[in-house]
């Protein structure tokens, strides 16, 4: 209880102390620091009337001290202090308590297009949700010293080529925000569909995504991509407790039990849809999150409106044309004229580079022949999809679909 | 805080200007960065072709050759070395450089500060 205090405030107290210090590695250890102290000296002492600025103090100190120990620090702060000055006067936030919130800028800092893309998505994890190297290492599975070296190496970056601690101007915002919410994306979706591994879905991975863009929410309220992303995440996540049959195997969307979805995630999740698509043209979150409302409105797949979901993808391709948006629409297309309208897209897109050995490509195709009822095509296209099948539960629902095919043809 | 611009360019036409800018583009780019106070120095360099290596081995001996020779269409052409706050100001410089156009690029590096 007390550690969802500390974790909140420790992103807050992070982003401060490397604005102020320009030195992600200093920032980090100066809170956990500040924020040991206040572990041992509150329960006896008391909570301080103004904890967040108390933390502040304290870590800034331990700072300060630092840099006055170490030599080649110490060159630094002065530089530090005269920029600081020249910047214009601290933010008087001590004065009520309220400590300025600089996570925006530690969002920006962290998906800075000058880092590695998975440095960004890493980094992210470390300093804004909160995680542990190891926790982080984990999400990734890769081993916990590779992941301590990605960081290292990331804050390096952040602290020798100084990549600055701000919002970028409004004329830049439109170019860098997106890397921000691709990023927070990025991190849902690997929760969301594992990309290897014995379990299909990452709970706490998506759950710390739909964090992060509260607060990126918080942060930018009038934004409407950010309400657009939340939006998509919210209602997308609302069907996880149907997406996993008993046994952790993948339940697709059609055969899922739709009084377990979360009624009041999607309620949240539509409303904030009207925020990202009214007032303007919706950007390409805004209008994911659209279709994903449309499916969480419907009582059944045949209910579905797929004539509107077609006119989505329709606008989605337009903002952003790739192949893996013409395979959704291709999908949908296939709902709402039938399997062989589908196929023929489908078909059309064999030739995309980026789709060649793609799963989702590679399961929709067959899943359109099985329909069709082209068995020993669609007994063909399972075995292929079969071999890209990156977590258990997918192979084990292929697997099925595959054995279905082989004997209903025997 | 300082930062070399390399500049890379593209394929060049007979007049010096890379493909996508002319010789008026780089000389208005160089006043702009002059007029701005941020240049600390900057050069462009005479054609490739007129470049030599020198090696020398472990024991001492030197070796000088012909080239190197460029292994991408892009070949280094000059540089800058500017003075500003942070990588994204520098950045912003090397994306107004008429090298970055054309097929060219600019790699942004910082200069390591041992003062």
């Amino acid at each position: 209880m007390v550690e969802r205090v500390f974790r909140e405030e420790r992103g807050r107290l992070l982003a401060a102390l490397a604005r102020r210090f320009g030195d992600l590695d200093l920032a980090e250890e100066v809170t956990s620091e500040a924020i040991e102290i206040a572990l041992n000296r509150w329960p006896v002492d008391g909570v301080p009337p103004k904890p967040g600025a108390w933390l502040m103090t304290t870590a800034r100190r331990k700072a300060v001290d630092r840099l006055r120990r170490d030599k080649s620090y110490a060159a630094r702060l002065a530089v530090l202090q005269v920029e600081a000055d020249r910047a214009g006067p601290a933010p008087a936030a001590d004065a009520d308590g309220e400590l300025p919130d600089d996570r925006l800028q530690l969002f920006f800092t962290c998906a800075h297009p000058a880092l590695p893309a998975e440095d960004r998505v890493a980094l992210t994890l470390r300093c804004l949700a909160g995680l542990t190297t190891p926790e982080v290492a984990r999400a990734f599975l890769v081993p916990t010293p590779t992941m301590a070296k990605r960081i290292v190496r990331a804050k390096q970056k952040i602290r020798e080529a100084r990549i600055p601690f701000r919002v970028p101007a409004a004329d830049e915002l439109a170019e860098r925000l997106p890397g921000v919410l691709q990023v927070t994306y990025s991190i849902f979706t690997e929760g969301y569909a594992a990309s290897s591994g014995a379990d299909l879905q990452r709970v706490d991975l998506a759950e710390e995504a739909i964090r992060l863009a509260r607060i990126l929410r918080r942060l930018m309220p009038s934004d409407r991509e950010v309400a657009g992303l939340l939006a998509l995440m919210l209602l997308i996540h609302a069907r996880r407790d149907a997406r996993t049959g008993p046994g952790g195997e993948l339940v697709l969307l059609d055969e899922q039990d739709r009084g377990r979805w979360d009624r009041t995630m999607i309620e949240e999740g539509r409303s904030l849809v009207v925020a990202a698509v009214t007032g303007g043209p919706a950007g390409p979150y805004g209008v994911q999150a659209a279709i994903a409302a449309l499916h969480d409105e419907a009582a059944t797949v045949e209910t579905t409106d797929w004539p509107q979901i077609v006119a989505l993808y329709d606008v989605l391709l337009a903002l952003t044309p790739s192949p893996v948006v013409a395979l959704n629409r291709a999908a949908a297309i296939a709902m709402r004229d039938g399997p062989q309208a589908g196929l023929d897209l489908i078909d059309e897109l064999a030739g995309e580079p980026l789709l060649r050995g793609y799963h989702p490509y590679l399961v929709a195709r067959a899943d359109l022949l099985d329909r069709l009822g082209r068995r020993a095509d669609a007994a063909a296209a399972y075995r292929e999809a079969l071999a890209t099948a990156g977590t258990t539960p997918e192979r084990r629902h292929l697997e099925r679909r595959l054995a279905a095919v082989e004997s209903a043809g025997s | 805080m300082k930062y070399l611009l390399l500049i890379n360019a593209g394929a060049t036409t007979a007049e010096g200007g890379a493909e996508g800018c002319t010789p008026a583009d780089w000389m208005e780019y160089d006043k702009a960065v002059r007029d701005a106070g941020i240049l600390v120095s900057g050069e462009s360099l005479a054609d490739l072709v007129t470049a030599t290596v020198v090696t020398v081995a472990p024991d001492g001996r030197r070796t000088v050759t012909d080239g190197p020779y460029a292994e991408t269409r892009e070949v280094l052409g000059g540089f800058y070395v500017i003075d500003v706050p942070d990588l994204d100001v520098a950045l912003d410089w090397a994306a107004r450089c008429p090298g970055a156009r054309g097929g060219g690029n600019i790699v942004v590096r910082p200069v390591a500060d041992f003062g």
